[in-house]
């Protein structure tokens, strides 16, 4: 039986150059935009997309972010190194968003999605209807060195999904966990680097969370306890700035909490997704 | 288990022989004071030798803490403590020398090692 996401291709405008992006939604309801890690594409949501309980009160959405997935890289891409930043990633986000016509969206991203979703509360909360950073700090510092990434003498795939293998909980099934690396395996050469330009270095946003009203875009934070990159401390530590938001650590996940084992994730998911509900329905109240 | 128990363990595992059937290297292995060396050739282990050394010769080594150790080999490993990038964000694993086989395998890395963890999640990548 064919599961119920459905996919196709969208010409979005992003930089002054058109793009072609690959976009998977399933469901009905309150728009969720739904972002995927450094690296990776929209199938690290199929679990979410498949949950019935989500799909029958949401309208899921993932978009692969330019060069990521099936979404193409720009005209001229090979003589250009890739670098996202704050600004080309809210663009993204935002001109996806629009293209596809969405009021109010809730936004979920996971890792750089949970970066960059704390820029979005910040600049252009009006716009949105909230949302929740999976694996969400405002910076991180580097501990090893990204160049190992992508270099001719290491195959850029098994290095990338070495790199990642430990961010996962040793609790999480076997198969999801290798479903998760086989996304990393198949990213397009320096990709999950030029990501990485924007979650360690350039997306540094903590002078950024002052800027966060949640009573006009609630934030909901949740870390799994096994990830070292983006630590549950870390997004304590963010949480501390953004007053009035809510943060829930996870037990026995890690860095990819909707791929790596979505069952166990959506018993943290779905009461933050009750919350949503609510904060709608008394938004759209007479 | 301790580390001269990786031939045993490594070099009838297909896997880990595919995935290592480019990696050559003499690695020593410190944790805290004990030392031992590592002759990978090919994905195999092919000698381990225990320390102390006096003059040792070798490609890359990996130093552990202990106690980071003994956390990493548990049957349920702790957070911070289940995987070796995560002992060297921790600052409890350093890496020394040439570190081109270590990156270039590290998926092989850590799975070998994993296999002296004791028990259940010993294929843990």
């Amino acid at each position: 039986m064919m599961e119920p996401i459905r996919g196709g291709y969208m010409a979005v405008s992003l930089g002054g150059r058109p793009h072609r992006i690959y976009i998977e939604e399933a469901g009905q309801g309150i728009p969720l935009l739904c972002l995927h890690t450094a690296g990776s594409d929209t199938r690290q949501w199929r679990g979410l997309l498949n949950d019935p309980q989500v799909t029958q009160h949401f309208r899921c959405i993932t978009f692969d972010l330019p060069w990521h997935g099936k979404s193409s890289p720009p005209d001229g891409w090979w003589r250009e190194e890739y670098r996202l930043t704050t600004a080309s990633y809210v663009e993204a986000i935002l001109g996806v968003s629009d293209a596809l016509g969405l009021d109010r969206p809730v936004v979920m991203g996971c890792s750089i999605g949970g970066r960059v979703v704390l820029e979005l509360a910040a600049a252009h909360g009006s716009r949105l209807g909230g949302v929740i950073g999976l694996q969400s700090s405002s910076h991180v510092d580097p501990y090893y060195d990204t160049e190992w990434t992508h270099r001719p003498d290491v195959h850029g795939g098994e290095v990338c999904a070495g790199i990642v293998s430990g961010l996962m909980a040793p609790q999480s099934p076997e198969m999801e966990r290798w479903e998760t690396l086989w996304h990393y395996m198949q990213g397009g050469p320096g990709v999950f680097r030029g990501d990485l330009h924007f979650y360690k270095a350039e997306g540094d946003l903590r002078a950024r969370l002052a800027a966060i009203d949640t009573a006009q875009c609630p934030v909901w934070l949740l870390t799994g306890e096994y990830d070292y990159s983006c630590s549950p401390e870390a997004t304590r530590e963010t949480a501390r700035h953004i007053p009035g938001s809510d943060v829930t650590i996870m037990s026995r996940l890690g860095h990819f909490p909707m791929s790596e084992n979505y069952e166990h994730f959506a018993q943290f998911l779905r009461p933050v997704l009750e919350q949503v509900r609510s904060a709608a329905m008394a938004r759209m109240a007479p | 288990m301790t580390p001269e128990e990786l031939p045993g363990l490594v070099n009838g595992d297909p896997m880990l022989r595919r995935w290592g059937r480019f990696l050559d290297a003499d690695v020593l292995l410190a944790i805290g004071a004990e030392e031992w060396l590592l002759r990978l050739r090919d994905g195999a282990v092919e000698s381990v030798r225990r320390g102390p050394f006096l003059m040792p010769s070798w490609t890359l080594a990996i130093r552990i803490e202990p106690e980071a150790w003994r956390a990493f080999l548990s049957p349920e490993p702790p957070p911070g403590r289940h995987d070796l990038m995560a002992l060297l964000r921790g600052r409890e694993l350093r890496l020394e020398g040439n570190l081109h086989p270590f990156m270039s395998h590290l998926l092989w890395f850590k799975a070998a090692f994993a296999t002296l963890r004791s028990q259940t999640m010993s294929a843990a990548a």
